[in-house]
């Protein structure tokens, strides 16, 4: 957003030396750290503790979750933490990933670290309301932590698994908002839609009444299409909501507040 | 040229100018300046958050505990004390008022860690259910707590690197005058992350 600017203000000016130089300060801002899994489906199994059977039975769980609720649930394994707490981490990789959907923030994120010992359940902004600290808390203790204890890693996602369903189902509130947060959405496209026909009509017609303009356009857009190949790293950001089932899954563009709960074993 | 023409003329050439002007940066200021002051919102939320759990935690563990009376009396005045300390948007800019809402926070958190700890001494308290609960929910807000703070930094990290960097210098001299660099936490690594609370 701001290299596009950015651009259009040095047009005028010129200078394209300076141009560059805000381009690289700009990059510099956006640096993220850590060295995380990427993405790759539903279950990202990196530490390599989940059997093939309950990959297969989760799996299926986890789509027919988000087809019917939007939730997005993501069970994740690391071979290490990286030094860092449990929870900071699952905080990162939540935010990184971008599970659940934007306006709604429904992600819910089940990481292990067998390494370290540790569990937790990461719960989006808006899903903090049903899966609250307390249950989270629960279903560790109750369902995940004795059986990774017994090193049936495999049951212990699975219960957990079942057990962060039923809690996210079971409340009907969650079901009864999303007609509601739908027709929202579709509004608030309008008036956006609606200042860009504004914005059209106003450059045209001033192409078309001002010779001044028209020079000034014709430098302007010269300038971008030059500097195009620099100006393209910083935009290219939006990611729609996923309805894959297993293929080419990507996060709806949710985060997290640090809700939810950890536990060790 | 007619005046009607010059007129025409320069209501375009004000709707230009408004293009350019919002086009080269001019809105990156109050954005990010709004940005930082929702995450001072957050932070500010999630420790009233803590301050809400402790009456019902302190009543719990008295049902318990009443012989730890110091613990208890230490806990309900550090809340009471952390409640009343109350950062508006438009202090934040005073680093002073924020070292003193991060005292009163921090001494509020040193007696609740007093509180847990002591309670470890009762069996009967540890396995109360409501407790467990309070436990929990505790924290989770200490570690939403730590979360806000990290989005707070990061928020006025942006904000004042804008105020003294090119293209946010040239309106920060010009147009905002009156925007002063933000506060962070001036605090040492310990108390960046507040202290987890352990069970």
């Amino acid at each position: 957003m701001t290299l596009g600017r950015c651009s259009f203000s040095f047009a005028v000016g010129g200078g394209r030396a300076t141009f560059a130089l805000v381009a690289l300060l700009c990059a510099g801002l956006s640096v993220f750290a850590a060295n995380f899994p990427a993405l790759t489906g539903r279950i990202v199994d990196q530490a390599n503790i989940i059997p093939a059977e309950t990959r297969a039975a989760i799996e299926p769980k986890l789509a027919d979750l988000e087809v019917k609720s939007g939730i997005q649930l993501v069970v994740a394994t690391v071979a290490s933490l990286e030094g860092e707490e449990i929870e900071p981490y699952a905080n990162e990789l939540f935010r990184t990933w971008k599970l659940g959907e934007k306006t709604k923030n429904n992600g819910v994120l089940l990481l292990v670290a067998p390494n370290e010992h540790k569990v937790r359940i990461e719960v989006g902004y808006g899903l903090e309301p049903t899966l609250t600290d307390a249950l989270s808390k629960i279903i560790i203790t109750n369902a995940i932590a004795p059986r990774f204890k017994t090193g049936d890693f495999g049951g212990g996602v699975s219960r957990g698994v079942d057990d962060i369903i039923t809690v996210l189902t079971t409340d009907s509130s969650e079901w009864q908002e999303r007609p509601v947060l739908r027709l929202d959405e579709q509004q608030t496209t309008d008036p956006v839609a609606w200042l860009l026909i504004a914005v059209l009509i106003a450059v045209a017609t001033l192409l078309i009444v001002s010779p001044g303009f028209r020079w000034l356009f014709l430098n302007v857009l010269l300038n971008i299409l030059f500097n195009s190949g620099g100006s393209r790293g910083g935009g290219g950001f939006s990611r729609g909501g996923s309805w894959g089932d297993g293929g080419g899954f990507s996060g709806g563009g949710g985060s997290s507040g640090g809700g939810g709960a950890s536990g060790s074993w | 040229m007619t005046p009607s023409i010059w007129r025409i003329r320069a209501v375009l050439a004000a709707v230009l100018l408004g293009l350019t002007v919002s086009a080269c940066g001019y809105n990156t200021i109050p954005t990010l300046e709004e940005q930082a002051n929702a995450k001072w919102a957050d932070v500010q939320n999630n420790y009233q958050r803590r301050a809400d759990l402790i009456p019902n935690l302190v009543a719990t563990v008295q049902g318990y505990a009443k012989q730890e009376k110091d613990v208890l009396t230490s806990v309900v005045e550090a809340r009471a004390k952390a409640t009343q300390v109350k950062i508006d948007v438009s202090q934040l800019t005073d680093p002073d008022k924020l070292k003193q809402f991060e005292d009163a926070q921090n001494q509020l958190s040193g007696a609740l860690g007093r509180l847990l700890a002591v309670s470890e001494n009762y069996p009967d308290l540890k396995s109360n259910q409501n407790f467990l609960a309070l436990q929990s929910q505790l924290e989770g807000t200490e570690n939403r707590i730590a979360v806000a703070r990290r989005d707070y930094i990061e928020a006025v990290r942006a904000y004042n690197t804008e105020l003294k960097t090119f293209p946010g210098l040239l309106w920060a001299s010009t147009f905002f005058r009156s925007n002063k660099p933000m506060a962070e936490f001036a605090a040492n690594e310990n108390a960046q992350t507040p202290p987890q609370v352990k069970f």
